[in-house]
């Protein structure tokens, strides 16, 4: 039940002025879809709501980024508690090298729950909420790498979900999977959609069109344009946009 | 003619293929030589007689013994044994009177030996016959005829006086005591003394400067640890022998300050940079997608190493520890140095030990050819390539069933 909003951000790697001047609002339990060429800041943008960027040595920034009111990148804000509040789903489908049940538990267990019933309830419920339950019920010790790369993915997404996050960031996350895995995907963004905020960076503007509420097209670092996805898809009001929707560049 | 020349293609092709299988197989078989040689050498050991080459034990004709340790032997001859009974034997009298080529004139006149040197044999037959307590140790040559006293068949030296003896005495008259307990638990207190140091301190050092340090602090590590494992062994024996060895006695108030802890410390110290240097990389080598998905789930830095990138590296650490201990076990020269080199079986880190290199090093070049103390020491290099072969083997089935465990 989170928002974000973002003012005028400028991020930096060491001289390579990535994201320039940004401000934009994300509205609660909506989809906001991320478009643009690759290079054009859009994941770097993404990975700045639960502080990923922070990894990486060497950068810059300026401006705020308020999530639900409070500037993350002020001194007093805990990294380890905003991503507890903010999940990520990434590219490529990353499960640890564990079972199935103890990747879906790892989120609770680093989080200090010890009660057994707790973390299995919850990883069962995690399961189901990323539409995965019924095909690995019967093979929970498994290990997750016997999973195929759709249903890795969705284990990344109930791995997510088991933390109660609020925000879910999605960095391309069906960009590795074949096409029926990703309608799989998109149809459970659609449901998450209920409960979570969701932000979805995509390289496919037919996926960005189908499960986005706004969609927001960056180029070279600069957001062009931030509306309602209907509008961006069909009356875009800059000619960037229509130039890279309509595939004449990118 | 396009055939030809692809005829000429795939010959260059197959000649390439067959240097490197010609040098893959050369190099394979110049290895197991090697291994073939040191074990032929060492087996050797085992169809060498007990006593020295070209003498004999002989006893008084009614004796009853039959056979004699090599132990017991050099008990008799040192006169740590004085009686029979001891020796589980029931001889008139008792008491054991020992016989060398130097006791004789004290059983007969010197002079009448000096007469005729070839009356030896008997002379020395009729002590024994006269002394029913008598043990000799004279050379065969001279119970070849008319010899009267009995000859202890005493056969070869077998395994169980080999590896089960107490005592490294190579140089024993008349009996060599070849007992590699002392230098093979010398070897393994030692080498384990080191890896107990040497694997918190490396491990920590592996995680500080893969996980934590900053890029400056990296520049300047790195380097050092290098530059550690280029220094030669014996600058760390030196080190380890003017510096440490004072300290350890000084530390623990001790007689002598050249203990296993010293050689320990030294070997960890040695053992350092490839430990370090192969978990650093092994903890580098965890992808970043793992760090993330670990991170991104609210763990902290802590929990992200423990429960993601050391189970992740967890393989090539342990390579790393391996490896470090496998230097450790054939360190020859800074242990040499610093241990004291006494060949005791060690009840503590804090007494003088000797390690299986240390002693081939020290002891192979006073050793004969062919001899039983050369074969010995090949015996001993055989030892050490089990040893080491066998924690690989372990290392290898480790790694291999934490790449198949799922946690």
């Amino acid at each position: 039940m989170y928002n974000i909003d973002v003012k005028n951000l400028n991020f930096y790697y060491g001289d390579f002025h990535a994201l320039k001047d940004i401000s934009m609002s994300i509205g609660k339990n909506s989809v906001t879809a991320f478009i643009g060429p690759s290079g054009c800041g859009k994941s770097t943008f993404l990975r700045l709501f639960n502080r990923m960027n922070d990894l990486i040595p060497d950068i810059k920034m300026t401006g705020e980024v308020n999530i639900d009111g409070r500037n993350i990148y002020s001194k007093d804000i805990l990294v380890d508690e905003l991503r507890k509040e903010v999940g990520m789903v990434f590219q490529k489908p990353n499960p640890f090298p564990k079972s199935i049940f103890e990747n879906v538990a790892y989120g609770l267990r680093v989080n200090g729950e010890k009660n057994k019933k707790v973390i299995e309830d919850r990883v069962v419920e995690s399961l189901k909420g990323a539409a995965l339950w019924e095909e690995v019920k019967d093979k929970l010790k498994k290990s997750a790498f016997e999973l195929s790369g759709g249903q890795q993915q969705r284990l990344c997404i109930a791995r997510a979900l088991a933390i109660a996050p609020k925000i879910i960031l999605m960095d391309e996350p069906a960009s590795a999977l074949d096409p029926l895995s990703t309608l799989k995907i998109e149809e459970l963004i659609f449901q998450l959609k209920n409960d979570y905020t969701i932000v979805i960076v995509t390289h496919n503007m037919q996926q960005a069109a189908r499960v986005s509420d706004k969609t927001a097209f960056f180029y070279l670092g600069e957001l062009i344009e931030y509306d309602a996805t209907e509008k961006i898809f069909t009356n875009p009001s800059i000619e960037s946009t229509q130039n890279y929707i309509t595939g004449r560049f990118g | 003619m396009k055939k030809m020349f692809r005829g000429k293609k795939y010959f260059i092709e197959a000649l390439w293929e067959g240097l490197l299988k010609i040098s893959g197989s050369v190099t394979s078989i110049i290895i197991i030589l090697i291994v073939l040689f040191l074990f032929s050498e060492g087996m050797g050991l085992f169809k060498k007689n007990v006593i020295e080459e070209g003498y004999v034990i002989a006893v008084n004709k009614n004796n009853p013994i039959k056979d004699l340790t090599p132990q017991q032997i050099k008990d008799v001859f040192d006169v740590k044994i004085e009686t029979w009974k001891e020796l589980g034997a029931d001889v008139s009298g008792n008491q054991i009177v020992v016989l060398r080529l130097d006791d004789i004139p004290n059983y007969f006149p010197e002079e009448e030996i000096a007469e005729d040197m070839s009356n030896l044999p008997q002379i020395i037959s009729q002590i024994l016959d006269d002394n029913p307590g008598m043990i000799a140790f004279v050379p065969k040559d001279f119970t070849q005829t008319n010899f009267t006293g009995k000859i202890l068949d005493l056969g070869n030296i077998n395994f169980k006086d080999f590896f089960g003896g107490k005592e490294w005495f190579p140089t024993a008259q008349p009996a060599h005591q070849f007992g590699v307990i002392p230098i093979v638990m010398g070897t393994l207190w030692v080498s384990l003394g080191a890896i107990l140091i040497a694997l918190p301190f490396g491990l920590a050092v592996a995680i500080y400067s893969a996980e934590l340090a900053s890029k400056a602090v990296h520049k300047v590590l790195k380097p050092i640890i290098e530059l550690l494992a280029g220094i030669p062994s014996v600058v760390y024996g030196f080190f380890g022998l003017v510096v440490i060895v004072p300290l350890i006695q000084k530390t623990f108030n001790l007689d002598v300050g050249e203990t296993g802890l010293a050689g320990s410390i030294v070997l960890a110290i040695m053992a350092l940079p490839t430990i370090i240097t192969i978990a650093e990389d092994a903890l580098r080598s965890t992808p970043r997608a793992m760090k993330e998905a670990s991170l991104a789930l609210g763990a902290n830095k802590w929990q992200t190493i423990v429960k993601v990138t050391i189970p992740y590296s967890i393989s090539g650490i342990t390579a790393g520890v391996v490896l470090g201990i496998g230097r450790a076990i054939g360190e020859t020269m800074a242990v040499l140095m610093v241990t004291g080199n006494a060949a005791v079986i060690p009840h503590t880190l804090l007494e003088p030990v000797r390690t299986i290199p240390a002693t081939i090093a020290a002891e192979l070049g006073e050793a004969p050819k062919g001899g039983a103390h050369y074969e010995a020491l090949f015996v001993l290099g055989c030892i050490l390539f089990v040893i080491t072969l066998l924690i690989n083997l372990t290392v290898e089935y480790i790694s291999y069933r934490n790449k198949n465990k799922v946690a």
